[in-house]
């Protein structure tokens, strides 16, 4: 019978296995509704360890969508460690469950949410683990509906064979259409069986369903077009955009695990899409417009939150967070109405920016002043015009120095390498900038234990971007510019033990590269390295980059191309891309002149400063920007803590 | 000179009170950081007056006592929390025991006596009942009997920096063997030592005299948790603070 629970036979594996806690459930805040008692069943998974799956608000705010509806249920799954997928082999018990440990073949729907590519070869060691045919074309109408969601499915190509829909855009009413539509299905007996749900499907605002469109390649291995193969489909498909955010107070009750998880913490978001226009940042292209959640609505969804999960520290989420119209306010009520009660309010990682600082010391005024986190990305000023993130040298010190001064010891820099058109020097000169930081850093704060952390990893070009496409810089470059930055960092040993370096290695970054602008036929790469043993690409102890060039050499070479044919290779203006039929919203065209703005080193302005139609996303899916101020304000209430 | 908080030092604590709570079902796979972490989110949202530490990264006061490895469940887990209010101890209970999941279930809550020690003085050992699925209690009669009549069972468990070795007979004070047909249960009294002796070990010492291997997993609960006296009975850590109790009521706000 489907939906039992397989309890009784994974907790002698637990028993076996690391950090047993995060495979069995019962979070505070989670739900389990009974089976029998509603229609369309979803399983949610997030492809990598639960320590980093919990905490996505993506998954959490569908969670908790579906589970209002009382016609469906939502439960939760995520890719569980080899130790256990080994055990569950020999055992026979399949991919399960976290909320009840029901078998994930059992339900009608997979929703599969990716936030970075690297995901993929969890995905099939989670088919094969429950069971699940994993190429599109084998399942049959038991099978559930294998959906992809999140910022990679904007180009599904590479997983088109293993999953059969992809969602574009928001996906808190998607859902709600998709259970419409498997609903209808099995309640009129399943006519037509799965091909016939999979075109219902198609037909849904947003889903994109690959096998009904197919792909042709010449003789350059280029593709020469894509075309549908049913009429009743659509020729493109449109990105989801919800309007109105504060009609969308999610996820109200956040999950609160037992497990340690990567963020302890408690996220609201602010805003969502941003139109700074930073030409290599994939989330702020798809996304667009900017939609503001207001200030009462943040108000009400904090207090709430807090409640419901005691957490000590709320994040203030969203792609640029200084950025709300509405953001000093804020910083300075929220800041009032917790005071003494030891909560924490944080924002994420800024732009660098005087005005950021000010925030910073308001949100952070009854409590400690640590890390500060700025975002200039790029080493020198003419790369930073190249992306379109202008600062100049001369405020970027002045902005950490004031952060120095206002008792913060540590502040943190992200960069960016392997950029379009830089050089060596272009990175070098993160080495000077962070000698100046720490030299005016010193001085401003009459200190010497303050320090300045560079982060640093390789960009990847991503579609439906100005730099989709660019060149990307291989793994040698990377590394070599890697180095010398580091040795750079180091030559003046009185600053340089001030400084601190993080990077990571060129090597994930072309393979992610592979992945987020590779085409169907890279299908074969992924499942190759999965059969090989490939899992938890993220993780730099299970990546093996011997694996994936191996694996892309013996399948794409009978196919006339390469690896370095997806990466390295700058693209030709009206080279077929493999997502083109996937319609984000932005013309083509403009982001091909922003391209060559780019490399003229040409600025781009922000449209909700200087009103503007030219991406494109506005006219084509009839959404307007929704930003504030407000002037409304928070009311003084009674927060939650101790002593209250 | 370290930057200092503005404003007034924290409430002093007024109050401490004492807990007994469990680690049930599902539950007994959390480790002893998960439960912490758990403990402190419920005392906020169950609003108990915490007392807090100084500085800028202040931390509720709360201490553990002797916590059950992972993968253990529990009857009688301990700790002590300060308060900057009194408290009614079973107000405290109630309202905690409904902010923690299912499992995690407060089941005792003692204002401590004044002037009866501490509460980590009165505890030096537990009773384990382990149940061992597809051992017939004969067997395992057996290799008890044989695992007692010994003077030493070292065994080595994993540590911190690799394998360690520990006494385990030295640790047991004393052992019974009950249970039906295809599932032992052994009731074990076992002294708190450093290195901690575990059920684990336990099993891992059986398997040693008696070449005992159990099939699946043993499942394992902590039955109690006290002072070893010299009968072999472990005493309740809470009796004297609820003896002290009788002694003196006082009025109690509620939380």
């Amino acid at each position: 019978m489907n939906g039992q629970t397989l309890y009784p036979r994974l907790e002698p594996l637990f028993a076996q296995v690391q950090k047993p806690i995060q495979y069995v459930g019962g979070e505070l805040n989670s739900q389990v509704k009974p089976w029998d008692d509603v229609a369309v069943h979803w399983a949610l998974m997030y492809p990598d360890a639960y320590e980093v799956g919990l905490p996505n608000q993506g998954l959490m705010i569908l969670y908790e969508v579906l589970n209002e509806r009382p016609d469906a249920l939502a439960e939760r799954t995520y890719a569980v460690w080899p130790d256990l997928a080994g055990l569950m082999r020999e055992a026979g018990v399949g991919q399960f469950t976290v909320d009840s440990h029901r078998a994930v073949a059992d339900f009608d729907v997979l929703g599969v949410s990716f936030a970075t590519e690297l995901g993929y070869t969890n995905l099939l060691e989670a088919l094969d683990l429950a069971g699940i045919p994993l190429h599109a074309v084998d399942r049959d109408e038991d099978s559930p509906v294998v959906v992809a969601g999140g910022h990679a499915a904007f180009n599904p190509e590479p997983v088109a064979d293993f999953v059969d829909c992809a969602v574009l855009g928001d996906g808190e009413q998607a859902v709600g259409d998709i259970t419409d539509v498997v609903k209808a299905w099995k309640q009129q007996g399943r006519p037509g069986g799965r091909v016939e749900l999979l075109a219902r499907l198609a037909r849904v605002d947003g889903v994109y369903v690959p096998r009904f469109y197919a792909v042709s390649y010449g003789p350059d291995g280029a593709i020469t077009g894509v075309t549908r193969t049913r009429d009743d489909v659509p020729a493109t498909v449109g990105k989801r955009t919800v309007m109105d955010l504060d009609e969308w107070p999610y996820p109200k009750t956040p999950l609160v695990p037992l497990a340690e998880s990567v963020h302890e913490r408690m996220s609201v978001e602010i805003f969502r899409g941003c139109t700074r226009g930073c030409r290599f940042c994939q989330a702020g292209m798809i996304t667009r417009p900017v939609r503001e959640r207001t200030i009462t609505g943040i108000g009400s969804m904090i207090d709430q939150g807090l409640r419901a999960t005691g957490y000590q520290e709320v994040g203030l989420l969203s792609l640029s967070s200084a950025d709300h119209s509405e953001i000093g306010q804020l910083a300075t009520e929220l800041a009032d109405r917790y005071e003494g009660t030891n909560t924490g309010l944080s924002l994420p990682s800024t732009r660098v920016d005087a005005f950021n600082v000010t925030l910073a010391n308001e949100l952070s005024r009854n409590g400690r002043r640590s890390g500060l986190t700025f975002a200039p990305e790029g080493g020198s000023e003419r790369i930073r015009r190249v992306i379109n993130k202008t600062v100049s040298k001369e405020d970027l010190i002045r902005t950490v120095s004031t952060a120095y001064a206002n008792g913060w010891t540590q502040v943190k820099l992200y960069f960016m390498c392997g950029l379009p058109t830089e050089t060596d020097e272009d990175v070098l000169e993160i080495a000077e900038l962070a000698t100046e930081v720490i030299r005016a850093g010193r001085e401003a704060s009459g200190r010497k234990d303050i320090r300045c952390t560079v982060s640093i990893g390789g960009f990847v070009p991503k579609p439906h971007t100005p730099f989709q496409w660019a060149a990307q810089a291989s793994a040698e470059t990377i590394d070599h510019r890697l180095r010398a930055l580091r040795a750079a960092i180091n030559a003046d040993r009185k600053i340089g033990r001030s400084i601190g370096m993080r990077y990571h290695d060129g090597k994930p970054g072309v393979i992610e590269g592979l992945l987020s602008r590779g085409d169907r036929r890279v299908g074969r790469v992924i499942e190759r390295v999965w059969r090989e043993g490939g899992r938890f690409d993220g993780w730099s102890e299970h990546f093996s980059f011997e694996r994936w060039t191996a694996a892309a050499a013996a399948e794409l070479a009978p196919l006339g191309v390469d690896l370095d044919w997806f990466t390295t290779r700058e693209r030709e203006e009206h080279e077929v891309l493999p997502w083109d039929h996937l319609d984000s919203g932005l013309d083509k065209e403009w982001l091909w002149e922003d391209w060559q703005e780019a490399l003229a080193g040409e600025e781009v302005s922000d449209c909700r400063w200087t009103p503007c139609y030219d991406c494109g996303v506005c006219p084509t899916n009839g959404t307007e920007i929704q930003i504030g101020p407000t002037g409304r304000s928070l009311l003084p209430l009674t927060p939650v803590g101790p002593g209250a | 000179m370290a930057r200092q908080p503005d404003g007034p030092p924290p409430p002093p604590t007024v109050q401490k009170l004492r807990l007994r709570y469990t680690k049930r079902g599902p539950l007994r796979f959390a480790s002893h950081r998960d439960l912490a972490r758990a403990l402190e989110r419920a005392l906020r949202r169950a609003q108990v007056p915490m007392a807090f530490s100084a500085g800028f990264s202040p931390h509720p006061k709360i201490s553990y006592v002797g916590a059950a490895p992972t993968g253990a469940a529990s009857e009688a887990e301990y700790l002590e929390i300060g308060v900057t209010r009194p408290c009614d101890p079973e107000a405290v209970r109630v309202a905690l025991d409904a902010a923690l999941p299912a499992g995690i279930d407060v089941v005792e809550c003692v204002e401590a006596g004044q002037g009866t020690g501490s509460l980590a003085d009165r505890i030096d050992a537990s009773v384990w009942r382990l149940e061992l699925a597809g051992v017939e209690p004969a067997e395992l009669g057996s290799a008890v009997a044989a695992f007692l009549a010994r003077e030493e069972v070292t065994v080595a468990k994993r540590g911190k920096n690799g394998p360690v070795d520990v006494d385990a007979r030295a640790a047991v004070a004393a052992a019974t063997v009950a249970g039906d047909p295809g599932c032992a249960i052994l009731t074990v009294v076992v002294r708190q030592v450093t290195p901690a002796v575990r059920p684990d070990d336990v099993v891992a010492a059986l398997a040693a005299v008696a070449d005992l291997r159990p099939p699946s997993p043993t499942r394992a609960v902590r039955e109690a948790q006290g002072r070893l006296d010299d009968t072999g009975r472990v005493a309740d850590p809470l009796g004297p603070d609820r003896l002290a109790r009788t002694h003196c009521q006082g009025e109690r706000a509620t939380v």
